[in-house]
């Protein structure tokens, strides 16, 4: 099988594949700003 | 499709030529799943003090590592980062990046199970092996094998495709840091710490993320040109059309002035991100806890991860010698003011000057492969970038001693400690003049450097934005 598609790429591969980094690093994101709300306690 | 798909391996640049439809909005994500991944080397800190309890659990007992001889394992894979980036770059353009990536995830992921090997046998030359050697060569493959691709992908916008990617690095020990001690505390028992079933679940998690990078990367084809986009027909002279190939481009100043430029912006960030709790606590004694000093190493890192993505993309716009040149301007004089901001008592002003200085610290590592495309093309700009992470290796060095040397010298000279920093500071100022200065005798690239047409092998004409 060929990796190459020669028709366009599935939006929803896209937006998938995106989520796939996303969500991890909005996690961490997430926790680092709530460990630095200690910041201004 | 270009008929030259239908051949090769697996891993070949051949297989992963991009047909006519692909969209390039897959790369990026590509990209991102390897960074974010060996980003983790910055949280290695994490597993510091559960290391030295592996016997005694309780507490260290006799036999259990020291500090000192667990901090040799970072050390360890930064240097091995920089040695596998500045010799692997050629490799790395010759096979592509599905091979590199690939290679990265081998070598990442695999070293953290010899490391959890070592962990389980308490062999410690084993886990320098795994995590140091291995995983550090995991890192600097890994590191430059996305970015030159991205580059060629977006050659309208190289600094916000690269800044994309590099962001990454910073996010990964967002991630790590969090996942880490929550697999510890999983795992751990009367027996345990954890730690080596925590190396055994982030090598297999790492390295099928890893995979998954490297199945998705795509590279353009040879002719391959965004939809819409032609090249400006005025062309910035800063921005060159023309290769120079790698082995040619570390003989040219251009080369070394921007690998001092990155070398001095990287050390006066290091310096301060190693040091960054100790010294806001010291610098506000008694208005600062160690809680808030975490708060504060926290927005840090925030910085350093926004920043990438942030001037890299606004380096699209003023171009990649401005945006350099603002980070040394706008550095030195924050490094001036900082002092003031710590004896004046101004905790918010003294946190937003550092926030400042750490985006730019970002920055410098992110807009730099674009920098470097702009000067040498982008036939071998990950080779060349590879080599240029030596400075990166340097600055490591150079940054926490220079820092810890000068605190240490005011402290046996009777210097109180809220005022330790301020010599350290107008240091810090001052290695940004000479980086301003390097920056600024930056010019395009001589003729007689450049690769002849015939030797390029169809690859696409270096362009980018202003």
């Amino acid at each position: 099988m060929q990796d190459t598609a020669q028709r366009k790429t599935p939006m929803g591969l896209i937006v998938a594949f995106w989520l796939l980094v996303g969500v991890p690093l909005i996690w961490g994101v997430a926790n680092t700003i709530i460990t630095a709300a200690a910041l201004f306690k | 499709m270009n008929q030259a798909v239908t051949r090769g391996g697996f891993f070949s640049k051949e297989r992963i030529t991009a047909g006519p439809g692909f969209n390039r909005w897959m790369v990026p994500p590509a990209a991102l799943a390897i960074h974010l991944c060996i980003g983790q080397a910055y949280a290695f800190s994490v597993f510091n003090k559960p290391m030295t309890q592996l016997l005694g659990i309780s507490e260290s007992s006799p036999d259990d590592w020291t500090i000192p001889e667990l901090g040799w394992i970072f050390s360890i894979a930064i240097v091995f980062l920089g040695l596998s980036a500045a010799f692997a770059g050629k490799w790395l353009e010759e096979v592509g990046p599905r091979k590199a990536m690939f290679a990265a995830a081998c070598c990442f992921g695999g070293g953290f199970l010899v490391a959890a090997l070592g962990l389980q046998l308490h062999q410690l030359w084993l886990v320098y092996f795994g995590y140091g050697v291995l995983g550090g060569i995991g890192l600097g493959i890994g590191y430059v094998s996305p970015v030159s691709t991205l580059i060629k992908w977006f050659p309208d916008r190289r600094g916000m495709a690269t800044g994309m990617a590099i962001m990454g690095f910073g996010g990964g020990a967002m991630i790590a840091s969090p996942l880490s001690l929550k697999l510890m505390n999983a795992f751990k028992s009367d027996t345990s710490m954890g730690v080596t079933e925590t190396f055994v679940v982030l090598g297999v998690v790492y390295f099928v993320y890893m995979c998954i990078g490297a199945l998705a990367v795509r590279i353009p084809a040879p002719d391959w040109k965004p939809e819409g986009w032609t090249p400006p027909a005025q062309q910035n002279a800063m921005i060159s059309r023309n290769h120079v190939h790698i082995d040619r481009a570390i003989k040219t100043p251009q080369f070394w002035l921007l690998w001092w430029a990155l070398c001095l912006n990287v050390t006066a960030g290091i310096g301060v991100l190693g040091q960054a709790s100790l010294m806001i606590q010291e610098s506000f004694q008694g208005m600062i806890t160690a809680a808030a000093a975490a708060g504060f190493v926290g927005l840090l890192s925030l910085a350093n991860m926004s920043g990438r993505f942030l001037w890299s993309t606004v380096s699209d716009y003023i171009g990649r010698k401005v945006t350099y040149g603002t980070f040394f301007v706008l550095g030195t004089i924050l490094y001036f003011l900082v002092p003031g901001m710590g004896t004046g008592g101004h905790v918010a002003l003294f946190v937003l000057f550092y926030l400042v200085i750490l985006s730019m610290y970002g920055g410098g590592f992110s807009t730099v492969p674009a920098y470097l495309a702009d000067l040498f093309g982008t036939r071998y700009v990950g080779g060349i970038h590879g080599r240029l992470l030596t400075a990166w290796s340097a600055a490591g060095i150079f940054g926490p001693v220079l820092v810890n040397y000068i605190r240490d010298y005011q402290l046996q000279m009777g210097i109180p400690r809220s005022d330790v920093y301020i010599y350290t500071m107008y240091v810090m100022a001052g290695l940004l003049v000479i980086g301003f200065i390097c920056n600024m005798l930056i010019r395009p690239v001589s003729a007689e450097h450049h690769m002849q047409t015939d030797n390029i092998a169809g690859e696409p004409i270096a362009a980018g934005a202003k």
